[in-house]
């Protein structure tokens, strides 16, 4: 006789350890794949797209196997419709085609996958980016700050500055409360009254007004306005998005910066360009390179051409100063400047007078990641500068 | 036991509850032993929910495993593509245990239900139980609790060295899982107990025999020349079984390390059976599902709906798509196998002049007794190149391709006519042999003297080569488990290395 046994109710998530065993294995190797994916990726990709496609080596499980491409097969396939012996087929051209594979069958446990790709939202790959750059805490608090806010309505609260006092919504409340406080009290009193007109008794009649003038003063001590009716309009802050930025890339492309501090320089403006495009909708890019020299250029050439010459800071910012007055200059964008360089400045020009020169007040620089950050008027400009050593 | 008119009433209900259930297997059973005298194990069914179902999958049915990121790697791809929709779990699973393990899906309707339970707790089981495969390769009584210790014992060792040590021991195991098969030895059977007790008996032995004394000993009976010579003597033959010889002669590799790997070894020696019978297995499980449901309606215990639900289903699990269709994955293993069982009883019941010339062993004979013959003695390769008929062929319009690398096209070598039968017989035959998708590769010898180098060799058969990266990757987790350099060599037919990949 068999055994038959309903398993349904059985605890669930019988492999959750395995599982999270997988997926630690993917977020190391996520971790791993994450400064390519910067690199291959340009600064609009890496913050426009919704999501980020990461390919997740390791978790593969390697193998000997035969290479599909070598060799010679005998393949048997169903079906023939119109072949006779010796005929000749062109090979379909890209890909296997039918012959290629030559798996064993339909649940052949040999059927390859293509690469694993995770697919990470922008969140979740912002989350892997700053872990990898091993940020201060405090950086990224700031990173994630946003520092504008305007004051929403919300409701109403029991609390409040007497400015702020709700007349119609503190009169409803008081409303309430008398009609349910008296009620008891007008009950009493429709009683009474009816028993004094049913009532013949003088004594009684005595006794039933006193009770009746006794109920009266009851009703007309409750009061109109309690401070458990107030109510006050409440207000929230909510992040209020500045909508248009600029953003100045500014790398030294002298003889002393190689590519390794090209890429540096490529994570910290990405890093920088994903954090403004959390902030504002619209976000623009100046890319502004120099050596002795400044010049603007597009994405492209910023990051690929190669020039050497000397360090001087100074021109790319009066440069800067120059575009920002040209384009930028109704008040409407906030302005991020960012410098990239190995700091090799051989000038007399040291470059915190140079971004004097740029017209901005400064903030003290923060230890570890100098941020300069000024505000004059609405707009605000920040100025960050990468040391690269 | 019910009146066949109840029967008729519970198997009609498309919904089922236990009472069905327990029908069911009676009736199944029953038939299935008078109608087509099968024996089998004794059958635990389990009703599982898809997710159980989907955990089933990623431990290939052992209802307990070591844990690994593998098997989680199995769940989430297939929860994925079931969840997408874009594959269905299967209705049933069924290891070979004894008690015959069988999962069966919650959310099959009760025809479905009494199909599976005919395809897998018969047919399967009665596969399990008889093919010799099976009966030789693998030990269906111990496997379960052979699970338990192995889960045990790797959890201990991760336990004792850290999860990530162990998962990196285990990796590499798992890469050489199918060069760690004894093919030719028939492996001891399994036992937990055993295992144990010789573990036990391993540790001990080097604790007794341990012995600060003997270490300061002078060696002075012992000249270098009446050493044996490692080299020589300690691999008289190449070796096949990758993860044995790692087992028993990997250098400096620490116990534990050789029992994860002993583990690995067992477990793929467990499933070795299952890739060789693909085709006979689900073959003779359809056969058997088809005549025992049939066998149910002829002495009317099922309705007409019933079997149009039945009839359905069968001819959806039997669907050959043709080479050029879009929804072609290569050959069905159920029809084929179905085919030539079909075939075989056809054969024995009214064969033709053709079949009398091809199988004149078969002509005449109780289909039944041969039937039971096919199954018990032969493994894809063998039952394809003994039983695959002409007719067969014929009907499944079968073709042989040559697909050579250098060529631009592909030639047809034979089609289903006169000349080709043998050829296309050769040719499925061939691959379905493991050889088709495990390389020959063999340990051929260790240079002990200086560099402890692992020499492999890798035969090339029909000038396929191995895939350059994975190799290399392979040979990176040899090289781990080695803990030496190693060096795998791909010779060809007149033994001239063509390739050489090194990991040192």
């Amino acid at each position: 006789m068999s055994n038959i046994i309903d398993r349904r109710l059985n605890s669930r998530g019988k492999s959750i350890s395995n599982r999270q065993r997988f997926l630690k294995r993917v977020e190391d190797q996520i971790k791993k794949a994450l400064p390519e994916i910067v690199n291959q990726e340009s600064l609009h990709e890496t913050s426009t797209g919704g999501t980020v496609k990461v390919p997740v080596r390791g978790v593969d499980e390697p193998t000997f196997v035969h290479d599909p491409e070598t060799g010679i097969k005998n393949i048997v396939r169903p079906g023939n419709d119109r072949f006779s012996e010796g005929d000749r087929v062109p090979k379909p051209k890209g890909g296997q085609g039918k012959g290629g594979s030559g798996g064993p069958g339909s649940n052949s446990p040999e059927t390859t996958e293509d690469g694993f790709v995770v697919v990470l939202s922008r969140e979740e790959f912002l989350r892997f980016f700053f872990d990898d750059l091993e940020l201060p805490n405090m950086v990224k608090k700031f990173m994630e700050n946003v520092d504008s806010f305007e004051n929403r309505r919300a409701g109403f609260i029991k609390y409040g500055n007497p400015s702020r006092l709700n007349v119609k919504s503190s009169y409803q409340q008081s409303l309430a409360r008398r009609i349910s406080l008296q009620g008891v009290y007008k009950k009493k009193l429709e009683r009474l009254q009816t028993q004094l007109t049913a009532s013949v008794d003088p004594v009684e009649m005595k006794g039933l007004q006193t009770e009746i003038e006794k109920v009266n003063r009851l009703v007309k001590a409750v009061p109109f306005f309690e401070d458990v009716d107030l109510r006050y309009n409440h207000f929230e802050a909510v992040p209020q998005p500045t909508t248009s930025a600029v953003m100045f890339c500014i790398m030294d492309v002298s003889a002393s910066m190689g590519q390794h501090e090209k890429d540096i320089a490529k994570r910290f403006f990405t890093l920088l360009y994903i954090f403004l495009t959390r902030q504002y909708e619209n976000v623009e890019l100046v890319f502004i390179r120099h050596h002795t020299a400044a010049k603007e250029v597009d994405e492209e050439e910023f990051f690929n051409s190669r020039e050497s010459g000397g360090t001087v800071v100074a021109p790319s910012l009066k440069l800067m100063n120059k575009i920002i007055s040209e384009r930028y200059s109704n008040g409407q964008w906030n302005i991020y400047g960012c410098q990239a360089s190995d700091d090799d400045v051989w000038s007399d020009l040291m470059p915190m007078s140079a971004y004097r020169s740029c017209g901005t007040k400064y903030c003290p620089p923060c230890s570890t990641w100098p941020i300069w950050k000024s505000v004059t008027g609405r707009r605000t400009v920040h100025c960050g500068k990468l040391i690269i050593n | 036991m019910l009146s066949k008119e109840m029967y008729k009433q519970l198997f009609g209900n498309p919904t089922w509850d236990h009472h069905t259930l327990q029908a069911a297997d009676e009736i199944t059973t029953r038939v299935g032993k008078e109608h087509l005298n099968l024996s089998i194990y004794p059958n635990q069914i389990e009703i599982v929910t898809s997710e159980q179902m989907l955990d089933a999958y990623s431990l290939i049915g052992l209802p307990t495993s070591y844990p690994h990121w593998k098997f989680g790697k199995d769940f989430v791809l297939n929860q994925h593509n079931y969840t997408k929709g874009r594959s269905a779990l299967s209705y049933e699973m069924v290891i070979n245990s004894n008690p015959c393990i069988s999962y069966n899906m919650e959310n099959n309707t009760t025809c479905m239900m009494v199909l599976v339970m005919a395809h897998a707790c018969q047919g399967h089981n009665a596969f399990f139980a008889n093919n010799y495969m099976f009966k030789e390769w693998t030990s269906a009584d111990s496997i379960l609790d052979y699970m338990a210790f192995a889960r045990e014992y790797i959890l201990a060792c991760e336990e004792e060295y850290g999860v990530e040590e162990v998962e990196r021991v285990l990796d590499a195991a798992h890469a050489l899982m199918n060069h760690g098969i004894d093919k030719y030895r028939k492996p001891a059977k399994l036992s937990a107990r055993e295992e144990k007790e010789r573990q036990k008996l391993r540790t001990s032995v080097r604790h007794e025999n341990y012995n600060e004394l003997w270490r300061t000993l002078p060696q002075a009976g012992v000249s270098s020349n009446s050493k044996p010579l490692p080299g020589k003597n300690f691999l008289e033959e190449p070796e096949e079984n990758i993860l044995y010889f790692l087992e028993k002669n990997s250098p400096t590799l620490p116990v534990w390390k050789r029992e994860i790997i002993r583990i690995v070894r067992k477990v793929a020696q467990y499933f070795y059976p299952q890739g060789l019978t693909k085709v006979m297995n689900e073959g003779f499980a359809s056969f058997v599902h088809y005549h025992i449901v049939n066998k149910m309606y002829e002495e009317g215990y099922v309705d007409d709906g019933f079997m149009l639900e039945f009839i359905h289903s069968h001819s959806s699990v039997l669907y050959q798509p043709d080479y050029s269709s879009k929804h072609f994955s290569g050959l069905n293993p159920y029809t084929l196998g179905f085919n030539i069982f079909m075939d075989i009883k056809r054969i024995c019941q009214s064969p033709t002049e053709e079949d009398r010339y091809w199988f004149p062993n078969l002509a005449g004979r109780d289909w039944l007794e041969e039937v039971h013959n096919a199954m018990q003695n032969f493994r894809d390769d063998s039952f394809i190149l003994q039983y695959l008929s002409p007719k067969v062929i014929r009907d499944m319009k079968l073709f042989v391709v040559i697909d050579e690398e250098d060529e631009d096209e592909y030639e047809i070598a034979a089609i289903h006519n006169e000349r080709g039968y043998r050829k296309v017989r050769e040719a499925l035959s061939e691959q379905y042999r493991r050889t088709f998708y495990v390389p020959e590769i063999q340990v051929e010898k260790v240079d002990l003297h200086t560099t402890n180098t692992l020499h492999l060799t890798h035969q090339i058969v029909s000038d396929r080569k191995l895939i350059p990266k994975e190799t290399q990757e392979t040979l990176e987790h040899l090289r781990y488990l080695w803990e030496f350099p190693v060096r795998l060599s791909s010779k060809n037919r007149l033994g001239v290395n063509e390739e050489i990949f090194e990991c040192s």
